[in-house]
């Protein structure tokens, strides 16, 4: 039956899940930490849920792990409903964020635990331990006890361990936490070395929107257990759905305005303090026309400086408040006469100095201005 | 390479001369106690010269052995189960909330609390309202109480410490609950249950006070054995098989931290 669903699946979409979640709903003694998430992870994929500290990212992983049941809805891998199907029979593997590792167990003895366990040949054991410890650079490591490892080479084991199994999909909670930065930077690069080169599903939850960013090949961004929106990095963060996203990934410079009637592609929006600024509304706002909006314009697309060119809709005069120098950009916060205050980043091409006090131009252009439903 | 300076030492200080004074307050009696067990003499107020008569004399009494037997048994009974339950009773805690679960964690402690006089009588009355005859076996299980409730305070200690993944890690990679249990959970328990035993083994050798109330049918403890001897006053084969305890006790806590130390030293930081 199920199998029959699978290929219709495919001959209408092309494309096979790994992981599908279905209306999923979890409910902790009477609080809901996840509110009907439908999720499609495609096969191969570098699948990434973001999101705060307590949005449900968390449980949703462990539930596609097992480790959690859903109160309401269906969790599928391969197709395959996981309903009543316990974590030791289900084909994933997880990284877990305090590795987790076997501290009575060498290196080799907590990366064979799986094979060992699913009675695997001794020839084909040694193989697919050691491949695994090599491609993870741990191979010369392999008598160590994880006590006498450091925090990155735990996480190497750790990745290691969940591998050798060849997993339908690996899932990584906050794999990079508790790894320093320069670490965590070397890291997020083999993980999408490992992955590009293993083509495994990885499921990846963290609230580190950079990591977030730099390693998906897609995101869900999530928020008080609902996903607020899929979409690739991209975007993502060019293309928030929401104020709440537009706030969480980067830095915005957000403003409650009005727009007026829609016509074409630009329309003009009224903020609290008098401010007109131009903005190209979504589809959204075409469908159901709603006036209260919030505007939102990213720092780095404000250009600061007069411009001649008629393109650009957005230009106002200003007084330089704040100027923080920052290496290789400097963050200004530029004060409108209508006492709005713009944050703007530009980076350093020149080593002119721009002081407070000073009065400045700053413009961008429609189609970076964006509104957002309140 | 380190710049802090040395930290002034003093030839004679108050604090110097309380600590000796403290330790021989403590050892000195001990030491006597020694001295007099390789005393040829027969009187303590004389030295005979030395001698192993005592510790010879010791081993050819009948009786002290006998009672070594049963302090033996009783302590490796007793040891021997509350390890198995004191582990299944910290498991069960630290992994299941139930109602009354906070009560049930109480009273289960209750015993490292209540004066061993209490815990004696109370046993001895509960017994004989239920009519239960006094044996060798209800030592065992007077001793049980305690023993059980030093087990699973260890053992629930090394719990708390304990990465609480590593279960979830184990089924993740395929153990079922009961192989997850046996071959990750089991081994990083083994220490603390290792040293839980050996503490308890050496409070249950040393119990007089539970033992004397609850033995019967001609059960007698070593420290039973000994009590009963030195009320008619010390004889020196006494004092040669205090200097043994003394030594298997300081050798059994020894190894006990030892163990303690080694797994602390495994034990990854989270």
């Amino acid at each position: 039956m199920s199998q029959t669903v699978i290929q219709q699946d495919v001959a209408e979409t092309d494309t096979m899940f790994d992981v599908e979640l279905r209306k999923v709903f979890k409910v902790y003694n009477g609080e809901t930490a996840v509110r009907n998430i439908d999720l499609n992870i495609r096969q191969g994929e570098f699948f990434s849920i973001l999101g705060p500290s307590g949005c449900g990212k968390t449980t949703t992983l462990r539930m596609i792990a097992g480790f959690e049941e859903p109160t309401g809805g269906e969790v599928l891998i391969r197709g395959q409903s996981m309903a009543n199907v316990p974590p030791y029979k289900r084909p994933v593997n997880t990284v877990f964020q305090s590795y987790a590792l076997f501290g009575h167990m060498s290196v080799w003895d907590n990366v064979a635990f799986g094979l060992r366990l699913k009675d695997c040949p001794k020839s084909e054991l040694q193989q697919r331990v050691g491949e695994s410890l090599e491609l993870v650079k741990m191979d010369s490591l392999a008598r160590r006890f994880p006590a006498q490892l450091s925090g990155g080479q735990q996480q190497r084991v750790a990745l290691a361990r969940a591998l050798v199994n060849r997993p339908t999909v690996v899932l990584l909670d906050e794999p990079l936490g508790a790894l320093d930065l320069k670490l965590r930077k070397e890291m997020q690069l083999e993980l999408t070395t490992l992955h590009r080169d293993l083509g495994v599903t990885f499921v990846m939850v963290t609230h580190d929107q950079e990591e977030a960013l730099s390693l998906s090949d897609r995101i869900a961004v999530m928020n008080i257990g609902k996903i607020e929106q899929i979409g690739t990095p991209t975007e993502i963060y060019e293309q928030p759905c929401t104020a709440f996203i537009a706030d969480f990934i980067g830095d915005t410079n957000l403003m409650p305005a009005e727009l007026a009637t829609l016509q074409g592609e630009t329309v003009e929006a009224t903020t609290r303090s008098g401010l007109k600024i131009w903005v190209k509304p979504q589809a959204l706002f075409k469908e159901n026309p709603t006036r209260e909006v919030l505007v939102s314009i990213r720092p780095e697309k404000i250009q600061l400086g007069s411009t001649d060119s008629s393109e650009i809709a957005n230009r106002y005069d200003g007084t330089l408040k704040h100027v923080m120098y920052l290496g290789n950009h400097t963050h200004y916060q530029v004060e409108l006469p209508s006492g709005d205050v713009i944050t703007v980043f530009q980076t350093n091409r020149s080593s002119e100095q721009l002081k407070p006090g000073m009065p400045i131009q700053i413009y961008w252009s429609a189609s970076d201005s964006l509104a957002l439903p309140v | 390479m380190n710049s802090a300076p040395a930290k002034p030492k003093l030839p004679f200080s108050w604090q110097g001369m309380l600590t000796a004074l403290m330790y021989a307050f403590m050892y000195v009696p001990i030491l006597v106690l020694g001295f007099y067990s390789f005393n040829d003499s027969r009187f303590s107020s004389t030295w005979g010269g030395f001698s192993l008569r005592w510790y010879d004399s010791l081993f050819n009494d009948g009786r002290i052995l006998s009672a070594l037997g049963d302090s033996l048994k009783v302590a490796l009974i007793a040891v021997g189960l509350s390890a198995i339950l004191g582990t299944m009773m910290a498991v069960g805690l630290a992994k299941y909330s139930f109602p009354g679960k906070g009560l049930y964690l109480g009273i289960s402690y209750l015993p490292l609390i209540v004066p061993d006089i209490a815990v004696a009588v109370a046993t001895l009355v509960f017994l004989a309202s239920v009519s239960v005859p006094l044996s060798l076996w209800t030592i065992i299980a007077a001793h049980i109480v305690f023993c059980l409730a030093y087990i699973a305070v260890v053992v629930s200690t090394r719990l708390a410490g304990l990465n609480p993944s590593l279960e979830e890690a184990a089924l993740d990679l395929g153990a079922n609950p009961f192989q997850a249990f046996m071959k990750v959970l089991l081994p990083e328990l083994t220490p603390a249950i290792l040293s839980g035993c050996l503490l308890a083994f050496v409070l249950s050798m040393d119990d007089l006070l539970i033992s004397s109330f609850t033995a019967g049918g001609g059960a007698n403890t070593l420290p039973m054995e000994i009590f009963s001897r030195v009320r008619t006053g010390v004889k020196p084969d006494i004092n040669a098989l205090s200097v043994l305890l003394i030594l298997f006790s300081g050798a059994l806590a020894f190894l006990s931290e030892y163990i303690r130390f080694k797994s602390a030293q495994r034990q990854l930081g989270q």
